[in-house]
């Protein structure tokens, strides 16, 4: 991006801009630069920083909201237990009655994506850490363990397993193409789309958002047909930011959603 | 010019998924306004539906990079 800016601003090559791309996202760490566990550098980075205080944000929000709670709310209290009925609503309505002791997960699954991805928006920050592959691929590994937990749990291992692998009802023949397919999407792809539709909507939103700010600042200032160009991304930022927005609510919800309904369909046996 | 096929790759690859995403949502949106009352479920039903079909072009889009 700065060989886009340094294009654009000073004239030259374009040369080379889709391999800086990684530097949106890689940053260099500031502190304990050194430290490493086996071979894994541990140094932290301005997204680990941006992760951290959204965390903190998150945490004080829900004990600031919940510290004394009252039985008819106030605006702040109702406003997050609007925020805990939309995962109970997701819970009871996927998994069914039994869904009510999975609502603390998702309520966390939920706040936490959604407070990770926000940060895209929030100026100074400008960074979802859910970008990194790291953390969409913790929270689909966490999800994971959870669905084939409850499996095992619910309805034993044999069983649990030989009903995903055996589905009943089919003709034994075609167990043959059925039994790696659902191998494959039960254990293995499941997670991965779960971390990839996550980590690739926010890549692909970060992109956008840093385009459209930067063509503002490199076209705005120059002369008439460069401020066309920059004014019309100028009106244009809002819409993006409202629709990243957008984006960045229904990413929440969709891991969310899916994680109940994975949940929901190791609960039960097949029929 | 320099770049990689693999971009032309994923585009070709997410042909497939964009055609079957519209018949699902299409039909979901279509059967919401026909019968208001299951709209809770059809939508549900409808993500599945999508998360399947995404995976397909979610695939394509790592290929395009991890190849």
């Amino acid at each position: 991006m700065t060989n886009v800016l340094a294009a654009a601003e000073w004239g030259g090559e374009f040369e080379g801009v889709l391999d800086p791309i990684n530097a949106l996202f890689d940053f260099p760490a500031f502190l304990f630069e050194d430290l490493e566990l086996f071979g894994i550098p541990l140094g932290v980075n301005r997204t680990i920083v941006i992760a951290w205080i959204m965390c903190a944000v998150v945490g004080l929000v829900f004990y600031l909201g919940t510290r004394d709670a009252k039985i008819v709310p106030g605006r702040f209290q109702g406003f997050l237990e609007m925020v805990v009925d939309l995962n109970r609503g997701i819970a009871v309505d996927i998994i069914g009655p039994k869904g009510v002791r999975f609502v603390p997960l998702l309520t966390t699954f939920f706040v936490g994506i959604f407070a990770l991805n926000l940060a895209k928006l929030i100026p100074v920050f400008m960074m979802p850490p859910t970008s990194r592959i790291a953390w969409p691929l913790f929270l689909a590994v966490l999800s994971w363990l959870v669905y084939v937990g409850v499996g095992i749990k619910e309805q034993g291992f044999g069983h649990y397993v030989g009903g995903v692998l055996f589905p009943p009802g089919v003709p034994k023949a075609l167990y043959v193409i059925l039994t790696p397919i659902e191998l494959l999407s039960n254990f293995v792809l499941r997670p991965f789309t779960l971390a990839i539709r996550l980590f690739a909507n926010m890549v692909a939103g970060h992109i956008l958002v840093v385009i459209t700010l930067s063509t503002i600042h490199v076209f705005l200032p120059s002369m008439p047909v460069g401020w066309t160009v920059g004014g019309f991304a100028l009106i244009l930022a809002p819409i993006v930011f409202a629709f990243e927005f957008f984006i960045i609510a229904l990413q929440a919800y969709i891991f969310t959603m899916l994680t109940a309904v994975y949940i929901g369909s190791s609960m039960e046996a097949h029929h | 010019m320099t770049g990689t096929i693999n971009v032309l790759g994923y585009a070709v690859a997410t042909l497939g998924p964009a055609i079957g995403l519209g018949l699902v949502i299409s039909k979901a949106i279509e059967s919401m306004a026909r019968q208001p009352e299951a709209a809770g479920m059809v939508r549900t039903t409808m993500f599945i539906g999508v998360a399947v079909i995404e995976a397909l072009a979610l695939l394509a889009f790592v290929l395009a990079f991890a190849l």
